[in-house]
């Protein structure tokens, strides 16, 4: 129980600090982990951790389950998910509450409208980073795809699985031609 | 529709987004755009553009984010509870699963190969996203003239140069109240 409590508080933690989510949180999360609780030692972190940005899913939450699954089972797992989305969950709850108000004010009102380019600025700007190291004919078809989606209104899970086919598909071709040398 | 309905609907919306979440938030942006905006038509564009401005400068993900916040105007706290806890149970799943398969899965050319060929279209997707919040028009417009272009050019330049998005979004609605507040 008390092994529980400390990785629903640990988690709650960073749930808490992080804001932005995503990658901004992994130092957080390695600190507490690693050097404060010792919970898992770095090496072990690091391939769990490829694997989780591999998995679908906001990376904070499936670092939480591994690390609550690996320590203490189900039981682990669901106290860290919980500590980790509680505090965006009390949050965004509390604005839900007042925002249809506030955002009538005109000074929200303009705030916001100040704020929606620099939404989709964020959005773009990791792109390039992302691209870096990747074969041109896939950059192509990354962009491709993004206006695909967007000028046929495509839903983006069949594109997805279609991805995922391809990739296969081409490690069994490799494969193939391995065994054949 | 009933309240018991929307629920319903919020959840499978959810699990949904959760389940096919690849590529990390961004690219989670375009599955939640299609299912909340484009499918069922429960947000504007720029509405959803609000909830990503305020995701980006409160603690936890977009994704855990918008369902807490859509379900909760949609149905309120209940609303909330169900979308949240969608999002999430796919990747407990999936997570546990993986952690307990963890010495076949770690270095086997068929999931790397299936990582590569998502890959493409994790980035397809937070194009299409971008390009969708550009190009939506009147009511949920994002862009509203030359004043726009300048914002996002700014943070464009300011996120590529690695400042804190959070620096980011206040940043831009200081500009925007001094720009666009009526006096």
């Amino acid at each position: 129980m008390k092994e529980l409590l400390s990785l629903f508080v640990s988690f709650f933690k960073i749930g808490a600090f992080t804001i932005g989510g995503g990658y901004a949180m992994i130092p957080l999360i390695e600190r507490e982990v690693i050097d404060n609780r010792r919970w898992l030692g770095r090496e072990e972190f690091s391939d769990l951790l490829a694997l989780a940005q591999s998995a679908p899913g906001p990376l904070s939450l499936n670092t939480a389950v591994f690390v609550g699954y690996k320590m203490w089972g189900y039981a682990g797992a669901s106290a860290a998910v919980l500590g980790s989305v509680l505090p965006s969950f009390t949050i965004i709850t509390l604005i839900a509450t007042v925002f249809t108000d506030v955002r009538e004010y005109p000074l929200v009102d303009a705030a916001f409208k100040g704020m929606r380019p620099a939404v989709v600025a964020l959005i773009i700007s990791p792109v390039a980073g992302l691209m870096r190291g990747m074969h041109p004919a896939l950059k192509i078809a990354a962009l491709l795809i993004g206006f695909g989606l967007w000028y046929f209104a495509l839903s983006p899970v069949p594109v997805l699985a279609a991805g995922a086919a391809a990739g296969i598909a081409a490690t069994i071709f490799k494969q193939h031609k391995k065994e054949r040398k | 529709m009933t309240t018991l309905n929307i629920i319903a609907q919020l959840f499978l919306s959810y699990l949904k987004i959760g389940f096919f979440g690849f590529g990390g938030g961004y690219a989670m942006i375009a599955l939640i755009e299609d299912e909340i905006v484009v499918q069922h038509g429960w947000i504007t564009a720029s509405e959803f553009a609000d909830i990503i401005a305020v995701s980006q400068i409160t603690p936890g993900p977009i994704a855990i984010n918008s369902a807490t916040y859509i379900g909760y105007t949609m149905a309120g706290i209940w609303g909330a509870l169900a979308a949240t806890t969608a999002v999430c149970l796919p990747a407990m799943t999936l997570m546990i699963l993986i952690t307990r398969f963890f010495i076949k899965l770690h270095g086997n050319p068929y999931v790397a190969g299936t990582v590569a060929g998502i890959k493409p279209v994790a980035i397809g997707m937070i194009v299409s996203a971008a390009i969708m919040l550009i190009a939506a028009e009147g009511e949920a417009a994002s862009f509203t003239g030359w004043i726009s272009w300048i914002i996002f050019a700014g943070a464009l330049v300011g996120s590529l140069f690695k400042l804190n998005p959070i620096l980011i979004i206040i940043a831009s609605a200081i500009a925007g109240a001094v720009i666009y507040y009526p006096l």
